[in-house]
């Protein structure tokens, strides 16, 4: 039985990418019109002061997992994103190190700040965007996949370098993604027509099947799911979300996803950085 | 990605009892799994993890699928001398995996 | 045994259950995705019960000298944390030869086998292990007396609220 369509709300823009923009575009511009970051609504957002990582309601044989880099799966990751820094690429035969040096320096307090404004391109880019971007115009070489072991092992180590630090959220520029981001998160979905909002801002922390709701902060990264048994993305999290939800999740690099992305770390800012964490 | 990851003390003192940490990436195919046609993901694990100290043998483990993926173990020896602990993974299809840690016992 | 409707050359013998799910599947990037979906057949008690005997023979199973450390509730079975310490002098005369870990309900009830000796110094080891349902997990010790020792824990696994297909 092949999955319903999802209901459709009065919104044009939906689904995944080869899709027609109008419908976007027409969001994206309502969003734009003179927002700052300050002039976003607040209303039924989680108080700052309230909000909660999900490691703080793992077991403690989890938290044990994550609080220790030997016994963290996801540093085996790390290992190979430092292997993969250091070896040339493409046509270039250029390695990130060659430009940008040693990374706990250089890439210092970067994730904590992606999806980040890029000027050039006028949209926010996140961080596997920025590798690939890197990979392509810099390198010479072939974008990485996504979810691929090496754009992962990359995202994680680049990751790990902003490991404890709070996430960071002040470009303006950032301000109509954010908006984008907040009203898909806010938005009815899929076939039990829920939204995200729904159960992470309005019931965290209460129990569903037997798991305490979290508030969804991407603190953590690309993390390791015990789920998955390895590493994975925020949008692969997300994807699996609205499939749980029975909802058409949206294609991976998808403006939607990085518009939610963007969303989710601005609604988590000033929280540390965790990655690369363990979650169930 | 054949990575192994060892945590253990690097200057114990002699007769100290230490503990070794390691990690393998391994994804630890059960043999039980199928895909959504029905078609039955054969198994794929590693079976064996040895340890040596100077090339003598401290543990041996035989691992099955219900160890969860990437495994993970720790185990102890007494810190006699200064050397190398080596460790060996196999398993099916061939694999197999080595990695050595120098330790320098005072 | 026979096949009903249309089936791929190659393709394992189906039965109804996967004839059911082979037209569940939605997604659109081919069939070759594993999925938790089918369970296989499942070890019982009484299987646990002759694995342990291949191991121990018709010695007896002393309870005691032995701590299985498992968390009594899991998030998610895929990784559950797994410890065993023994007690014991680990002299070259007294010591731990070996530990052995099963299961009841996984499709097979064996998880570890380790083999010790006088320079493990400390008898315990720590894991990370598989458990597909609420059971019982069972670690026994083999000393160098030949004697053997368990414990027993029971664990409840609790599963994750959303379902999600694998990526």
């Amino acid at each position: 039985m092949k999955r319903a369509a999802p209901v459709r709300s009065g919104q044009a823009f939906v689904g995944a990418a080869p899709r027609p923009a109008a419908g976007r575009v027409r969001l994206f511009v309502a969003a734009t019109a003179a927002i700052t970051l300050s002039s976003l609504s607040l209303a039924a957002d989680i108080p700052l002061n309230e909000r909660r990582s999900s490691y703080e309601a793992m077991s403690a044989a989890s938290k044990a997992m994550q609080d220790d880099d030997s016994a963290n799966p996801a540093t085996l990751w790390v290992l190979d994103g430092e292997a993969l820094w250091r070896a040339g690429a493409g046509a270039a035969g250029r390695a990130c190190a060659d430009c940008h040096g040693e990374a706990p320096q250089s890439m210092h307090a970067v994730a904590a700040r992606y999806p980040a404004y890029d000027a050039k391109r006028q949209t926010p880019v996140d961080l596997e965007g920025r590798i690939n971007i890197c990979r392509v115009e810099q390198q010479q070489a072939a974008a990485l996949r996504p979810e691929s072991k090496e754009l992962l092992a990359l995202t994680a180590y680049l990751a790990r370098q902003s490991r404890g630090l709070p996430i960071e959220s002040n470009d303006d520029r950032l301000a109509p993604s954010i908006e984008a981001g907040r009203q898909l998160f806010q938005r009815r979905q899929g076939q039990l027509s829920l939204a995200c909002a729904h159960c992470h801002d309005d019931h965290w922390g209460e129990k569903l099947a037997g798991i305490s709701v979290p508030q969804g902060h991407p603190t953590g990264y690309p993390l390791y799911r015990l789920e998955w048994q390895g590493l994975g993305s925020l949008q692969r999290r997300l994807r699996n979300c609205m499939i749980g939800m029975r909802a058409e999740s949206y294609a991976f690099g998808s403006l939607e996803f990085i518009a939610l992305e963007t969303y989710l770390m601005w609604r988590a800012r000033g929280m540390p950085m965790e990655s690369p964490a363990v979650r169930p | 990605m054949a990575r192994a990851l060892i945590k253990v003390s690097p200057n114990p003192k002699r007769g100290e009892v230490i503990e070794i940490k390691t990690l393998i990436s391994h994804e630890m195919e059960t043999g039980f799994r199928h895909t959504n046609t029905g078609t039955a993901i054969p198994r794929d694990i590693i079976t064996t993890f040895v340890a040596t100290y100077n090339g003598e043998e401290i543990f041996a483990a035989q691992l099955f699928p219900a160890i969860a993926a990437n495994p993970f173990i720790t185990f102890y020896t007494i810190a006699k001398e200064s050397g190398t602990l080596e460790f060996r993974w196999t398993g099916d299809n061939g694999y197999t995996a080595s990695e050595q840690v120098k330790i320098a016992v005072e | 045994m026979g096949e009903t409707g249309k089936h791929r050359a190659g393709q394992a013998t189906s039965s109804t259950r996967r004839e059911v799910l082979r037209f569940a599947s939605t997604v659109a990037l081919g069939g070759v995705l594993p999925s938790l979906a089918v369970r296989p057949a499942a070890a019982t008690p009484a299987t646990m019960k002759s694995a342990i005997a291949a191991v121990i023979g018709d010695a007896k199973l002393n309870a005691g000298r032995v701590k299985l450390e498992i968390p009594p509730l899991v998030e998610n079975g895929n990784t559950v944390a797994c410890a065993v310490a023994v007690e014991s002098p680990m002299s070259a005369s007294d010591y731990v030869k070996a530990i052995h870990v099963f299961n009841e309900k996984n499709p097979q009830p064996n998880v570890i086998s380790v083999k010790l000796g006088p320079r493990a110094g400390r008898p315990a080891i720590a894991t990370r292990i598989r458990l597909s349902d609420t059971q019982t997990v069972t670690a026994i010790a083999e000393m160098s007396d030949g004697s053997f020792w368990s414990h027993s824990v029971n664990v409840v696994i609790t599963l994750g609220a959303c379902l999600e297909d694998p990526l």
